[in-house]
């Protein structure tokens, strides 16, 4: 009994370090981030309480114009991540010379610095001397230069042509390890009984890779939702606002214009939608658990 | 297509020709895709600045020459001092992420008592959490403990986002060390700081590098927005926030920027290609379940 104690204390004194630090960076920030917003707190020494009239003045046509947009960005990226991490992981599984030296080739966008990332493709994107607006103009798809990042349509979509770029690897990483963790004799059976590679692909590894897929959707979609240093470095959230994102908005309103009590409350509403996600993920990957699709 | 085969190619694995070539031209555009922004930006380090601002655009530069790489110094007085404090940052939040994990991710592994299952869930759920989300309180934290433009400001925020994968990864490692090593200590009389210290840590040590190794990564790469928002001072920016003022700037030295970027990340890129093998299990266990 008194060892049981004693291990009842050693367990968690070696926990508390570790609780401690979590508690004061992230969990105390996440509650002054809910008391800040019913405040008018700015870099002013003194603070009142407003009640809701944070809330009251964001809400507004531009900030759930805000809302849908960081929705719309994030769904496209997320999807646009898992079809190309699919096709990618597919490739690379196939048992062709060069695969490993292949694999070491698709880490280097999630290696690197992300901001260095970020600066080549700054300059890809550049109109009048970029690669792709050059290679556009001698392959005739386009008659003049095209400034990606100048107009709000091209803009939304270069940021999150960037967002892909730096979320592929892991995602195909991920999806190249649960293909290959599918058990060989299945294929072999199959292809005893005459199956074609697409028919193995269509009936084997797509269903038994779902669940990777699933998990990998709902951590993508928090990453996602909360990525800021490509907007910043690309667009800063520009053309008037065209990939004005929700954390985007939250930076100006906050960090730019020193509107702590304002930005607290925008901050609230995207705490919220993440829990919502973090919820979902916990609920999905406890289903998955108890399909016995584990891992 | 016997090219590629030999007796020991199990049938199943053998490819029609044109198959091959499928799979070597969806490789390509799936590389090419993944590596175009570092060969254009090394394409554009070779090129001088007058053959970049002119059009039409051309892909090869016609008289590349090394020079960006060394009137880079000159350009960036601070990129060695960068580069040394990007490695600082990241090898002090790295110190700090194993000194707090190396033992919760062992009492995970090894006990189970009530609440520890919630404990768990709750640092998972802090990963959920962006930095930019919490800015507010934690640039007033750092404002009133003085921290503000100190290395402490981008390395003690920045940890603690560090803190979950880790655990779960190490979590993941030390449950599989046989739980009859901690009995027969235990029988001999050893307390449980002894066989922790004596017993767990030497048998968990590959594991321990795994996970040093991938924080560190992940310190290293992700150095951008503590950066920009707690420290305005030159001297102590990590190499990203130093090259983004250069990048902000009116007119963009870009063969000098891109060569900066280069011998930037010259230190990562050695690191892959040394530790592939264990990045690539390591960074997806910590991303498992």
């Amino acid at each position: 009994m008194t060892s049981s104690r004693a291990a009842w204390i050693f367990a968690w004194t070696l926990l508390a370090p570790a609780i401690l630090y979590v508690l004061v960076i992230v969990a105390w920030p996440l509650v002054e981030t809910f008391r800040l917003s019913f405040t008018d707190a700015s870099l002013r020494k003194v603070t009142n309480y407003v009640g809701t009239a944070n809330y009251e003045k964001i809400f507004n046509e531009t900030f759930l114009g805000v809302i849908w947009r960081t929705f719309t960005w994030t769904f496209f990226s997320v999807a646009l991540k898992m079809i190309i991490g699919t096709f990618g992981a597919v490739l690379l599984n196939a048992a062709v010379p060069g695969r490993h030296l292949f694999r070491i080739l698709t880490m280097p966008p999630w290696i690197v610095p992300m901001a260095i990332g970020i600066f080549m493709w700054g300059w890809m994107y550049n109109g009048q001397f970029g690669m792709i607006s050059g290679l556009l103009q001698r392959f005739g798809l386009t008659d003049g230069p095209v400034a990606f990042l100048a107009y709000g349509e091209t803009a939304y979509w270069a940021t999150i042509v960037t967002d892909v770029w730096i979320g592929v690897p892991m995602v195909t990483i991920y999806f190249l390890a649960a293909i290959q963790a599918i058990p060989k004799d299945l294929y072999e059976a199959a292809w005893a009984d005459g199956a074609s590679r697409w028919t193995r692909f269509r009936r084997i590894t797509l269903p038994l890779m779902m669940p990777a897929v699933i998990t990998m959707s709902m951590l993508s979609l928090i990453a996602t939702f909360n990525s800021f240093d490509i907007i910043w470095i690309l667009t800063q959230g520009g053309p008037s606002g065209s990939t004005t994102t929700m954390i985007i908005d939250t930076y100006h309103t906050a960090i730019g214009s020193k509107k702590y009590g304002e930005g607290a409350a925008r901050a609230v509403v995207i705490c919220i939608f993440l829990s919502l996600f973090c919820l979902a993920y916990f609920r999905v990957t406890r289903k998955l658990q108890n399909l016995g699709g584990k891992e | 297509m016997a090219l590629f085969h030999d007796r020991n190619t199990p049938m199943i694995d053998r490819y029609r020709w044109w198959e091959v070539i499928a799979i070597y031209a969806g490789i390509f555009v799936f590389l090419f895709f993944l590596l175009a922004p570092f060969i254009e930006g090394f394409l554009v380090s070779l090129k001088p600045l007058a053959e970049l601002f002119s059009t039409p655009y051309s892909f090869w530069p016609e008289n590349g020459s090394f020079t960006a790489y060394v009137t880079m110094w000159e350009r960036v007085p601070g990129f060695a001092w960068y580069v040394f404090n990007s490695f600082l940052i990241s090898t002090v939040s790295t110190l700090i992420v194993l000194l707090l994990v190396v033992p919760a991710a062992y009492a995970f592994a090894r006990f189970d008592f009530r609440g520890m299952g919630l404990v768990l869930g709750g640092f998972l759920a802090v990963s959920m959490f962006s930095g930019a989300v919490l800015l507010i309180p934690l640039f007033r934290l750092m404002r009133s403990l003085g921290m503000l433009n100190t290395y402490w400001a981008m390395i003690i925020p920045g940890a603690a986002f560090l803190i979950p994968s880790a655990i779960w990864l190490l979590r993941t490692y030390m449950m599989r060390i046989p739980n009859e090593l901690n009995e027969a200590a235990w029988t001999d009389g050893a307390s449980q700081f002894y066989t922790f210290r004596r017993v767990v840590l030497p048998i968990a040590s590959p594991g321990i590098i795994v996970v040093a190794i991938v924080t560190f990564i992940g310190a290293y790469s992700q150095q951008f927005i503590f950066a920009l928002t707690f420290n305005s001072k030159t001297e102590y920016m990590p190499l990203p926030i130093g090259l983004y003022a250069f990048f902000g700037k009116q007119d963009v030295v870009w063969n000098e920027l891109m060569a900066a970027a280069f011998v930037g990340i010259a230190p990562a890129m050695v690191i892959i290609f040394f530790l592939q093998r264990y990045l690539v299990g390591g960074l997806t266990a910590g991303a498992v379940k």
